[in-house]
């Protein structure tokens, strides 16, 4: 094995064996299945056994019928029975509840009442209150005596759900949705944020802990430092893809499991809002989600399923990786370089500019790629090499004309063997270097050392 | 012959010079040490050496031609600055380190085998670093140091770390590898193991080489014509018979002995000196004086250092 190649394997095989790198990787596909299961969950959590539902009508029987039946729901009309007897037998009767309904209703919203033991499950409710709307509605409009009413109402009827179309320069179409593309932006850009910090940061720790061992004199006297460093950048980078690709594996496994399981469940109501999931998680729709999130669970879920079938997700994993890639060996070395230059951790702080700076950037510039994905400062930003990964990343799902994806890659990776020219000068010097903490000017002179 | 040789190295550092035209000859087969005070430029060298920095100006040789970037597998180094990961285990981190020094996998673990044998500590093979006292992990540093049979081994500062125990084991280390045909560089202040190993020195300040040859050429040029005689008889007769040609310096009695220490003139040798104590009373001993490394190097770094101070003197006035 090559020299570097050994160097590669420790810093990959120390890094994997830890306990918290083993844990990481396994919980994190937890949450993360988490997040696309859990509303899927909520929605099919509701008990499958089948609910009766004594209906007591005060004073008459206009919503004899009203109410129709499903699947786990069964209303049953009780005429002669008083509502206090029903109260009283109303275990040995075995009903889920008591539907009790007076005729103020029609003037006062809350005129009907649902008596149970246990409370009753949210969908329930909504589900009487609508059947028992309509039906007042209905009667209302009947009072009009408008002639073929009925008629009239079934073709009235109407859903709208508004469809977003994204038009390929083919002329190809493709439904999208813009809540998906906006959560597919964020955690794509964020995750790349955080694991170039992550990620960079171990390297930059992999560097100060062998000038501090002192182990790092033994080691340049037998590989380059070049070597050194990019076995340290490389190897890191493989704990990172090993990492990446195991939580995809793992949530895609728990989540096809879990949904997998749920999707078999019969009688899923098919209403559909056009509200979904991630935009419904993002702060600005917070109240909204308040109100409606619990209600339209099911057909949130189900919606997240569909959308998230239809992005092309092989694009977005693709780039994932590469600008994950791209943008980690960029920063990386530049940590390494950091690393070397100071004696602890605690130094670093001065020589992080470089490298903050730009990611800070990087991410406001992507927060505002959310919004308006082709404004000229999102262009830019996803095409200069420094912010490139992060700016990306977030236009990436609203659609990205090849040339400038390319352009893109090409300029960060010529960018890369650039910084890393640099960092290397810097690197080899400060490994060696102990005690005072250089300035920007010392660097800027172990720059032009003469080297083999 | 000469195995290594370093030909008037300058390496420059941002605010001064570190090396001034250094030259090295390393012979076949020797323990060659570089002396200096602190800060002389020593570890620069060894570095160069090394091939971790690059010379401004100067060349290496290696066994009669040009030094390659190879030829570090035949080098075994022990840096002054020296350490091991810490949260690695002992066997692990020799293994990766011997590797690293261009040998298999298998040849390696054998050769690991009869070292950790060798110091009986194959029982650390498991442990993690952080578990050995700072001696146990010299140990096994100057275990990874000499794995791969290196021609050429460069020791900086050895000694400090180890217990006089140790410290006379590593010695007899050593001597065995230079006897197995290993040649040696070896960078000290601890002068009386210089005496004790080396045949050659060089004795670099600040940044120039200011002495150079086999250890006992040295010894004696900065031999004064001074001898000491142990003698049994009357002292004041022979201060009687001093002529011009000698002088005492010390005397000291030891019972009966006399210990006399005496400087010859310059024209004076140690038969005329002889000829006039057989008369005096019975010679025990006659010995030369030789300088010890230790006075050698105070004496020639403080002459070097007045003389610098006298040249910035005449400088600052001319100017």
């Amino acid at each position: 094995m090559s020299k570097t190649g050994l160097i590669i394997r420790r810093e990959y095989m120390t890094r994997v064996r830890k306990k918290s790198f083993i844990i990481l990787t396994l919980l994190t596909p937890v949450f993360m299945a988490a997040m696309f299961v859990i509303p899927v969950l909520i929605m099919s959590s509701k008990d499958k056994e089948v609910k009766r539902i004594a209906v007591v009508e005060e004073g008459g029987s206009l919503f004899r019928g009203k109410i129709h039946s499903t699947q786990y729901l069964k209303f049953e009309y009780l005429d002669n029975m008083p509502l206090d007897t029903l109260k009283k037998e109303f275990d040995q009767l075995g009903y889920y509840a008591i539907l009790y309904i007076s005729p103020k209703l029609a003037y006062i919203p809350t005129a009907a009442r649902l008596i149970s033991r246990k409370q009753p499950s949210l969908d329930v409710v909504t589900y009487i209150q609508d059947a028992l709307k309509k039906e007042i509605e209905r009667r209302k409009l009947l009072s009009y005596h408008i002639e073929n009413l009925d008629k009239i109402l079934k073709e009235v009827e109407t859903d709208v759900k508004l469809q977003t179309i994204q038009i390929s320069a083919t002329g190809e179409e493709k439904r999208t949705s813009t809540g998906i593309a906006m959560g597919i932006a964020y955690v794509g850009g964020l995750l790349i944020y955080m694991l170039t910090f992550m990620f960079g940061a171990m390297v930059m720790r992999g560097v100060i802990e062998e000038k501090t061992n002192r182990i790092v004199e033994v080691l340049i006297s037998s590989v380059k430092p070049m070597q050194l460093m990019m076995g340290k950048i490389i190897g890191i980078a493989l704990v990172g893809l090993t990492q990446f690709f195991l939580w995809i594996a793992l949530t895609l496994a728990i989540v096809t499991a879990v949904t997998g399981v749920l999707m078999h469940g019969p009688d899923q109501e098919k209403k559909i809002t056009p509200q979904s999931f991630f935009s419904a998680g993002t702060p600005q729709s917070n109240t909204l989600q308040e109100k409606t999130i619990s209600m339209e669970d099911l057909s949130q879920g189900e919606q997240l399923l569909t959308a998230l079938r239809s992005v092309n997700w092989p694009l977005i994993l693709g780039s994932f990786l590469i600008f994950f890639l791209g943008g980690y060996l960029l920063y990386a070395s530049m940590f390494a370089a950091v690393g070397a230059a100071v004696d602890s951790e605690t130094d670093t702080q001065q020589f992080m500019m470089p490298i903050t700076i730009p990611l800070l950037i990087a991410l406001f510039i992507a927060m505002g790629a959310f919004q308006n994905p082709d404004s000229p400062v999102a262009f830019w930003g996803s095409l200069i090499p420094y912010t490139a990964p992060v700016v990306m990343m977030a236009r990436l799902p609203f659609g990205v004309p090849l040339w400038e994806l390319i352009l893109s890659i090409v300029l960060l990776f010529l960018t890369f063997l650039g910084t890393v020219w640099f960092a290397a000068r810097i690197y080899r010097t400060g490994i060696l270097m102990y005690g005072k903490k250089p300035s920007w000017k010392e660097l800027w002179k172990w720059i032009r050392y003469k080297t083999y | 012959m000469t195995f290594f040789q370093a030909s008037e190295i300058v390496k420059n550092y941002a605010n001064h010079r570190a090396l001034d035209h250094v030259t090295i000859s390393v012979p076949e087969k020797s323990i060659y040490g570089l002396l200096g005070p602190n800060g002389a430029g020593k570890t620069t060298l060894i570095r160069i050496i090394n091939q971790i920095t690059a010379p401004d100006e100067g060349s290496l040789t290696f066994l009669g031609r040009p030094m390659r970037e190879e030829d570090v597998h035949q080098i075994g180094y022990l840096p002054e600055e020296r350490g091991l990961y810490k949260k690695m285990k002992v066997g692990e981190q020799a293994l990766y380190l011997a590797q690293l020094k261009g040998l298999s996998r298998q040849e390696a673990l054998k050769r690991l085998k009869v070292w950790f044998e060798k110091f009986e500590i194959q029982d650390w093979w498991n442990k993690k670093v952080e578990e050995l006292s700072k001696g146990m992990q010299q140990k096994v540093q100057f275990i990874v140091t000499v794995i791969h049979k290196p021609r050429l081994l460069i020791f900086d500062e050895p000694f400090t770390g180890f217990d006089p125990i140790n410290t006379r084991m590593l010695k007899e280390e050593i001597l065995n590898l230079r006897k197995e045909g290993a040649t040696i560089i070896f960078s000290t202040h601890d002068m009386a193991s210089v005496e004790e190993l080396c045949d050659h020195i060089t004795l670099i300040n600040r940044s120039r080489t200011l002495l150079a040859g086999p250890i006992q050429e040295i010894r004696e040029k900065y031999a004064g014509n001074e001898y000491e005689l142990r003698f049994e008889g009357d002292v004041n007769l022979l201060t009687a018979t001093l002529n011009s040609r000698f002088s005492i310096l010390e005397h000291t009695k030891e019972g009966n002995v006399s210990v006399l220490k005496i400087k010859l003139n310059d024209r004076g040798t140690p038969n005329d000196a002889l000829r006039i104590l057989l008369d005096a009373g019975k010679i025990l001993s006659f010995n030369k004086l030789t300088p010890g490394m230790n006075e050698i190097f105070i004496r020639v770094v403080s002459e070097a250092g007045e003389k610098e101070t006298a040249e910035t003197l005449t400088e600052t006035t001319q100017n």
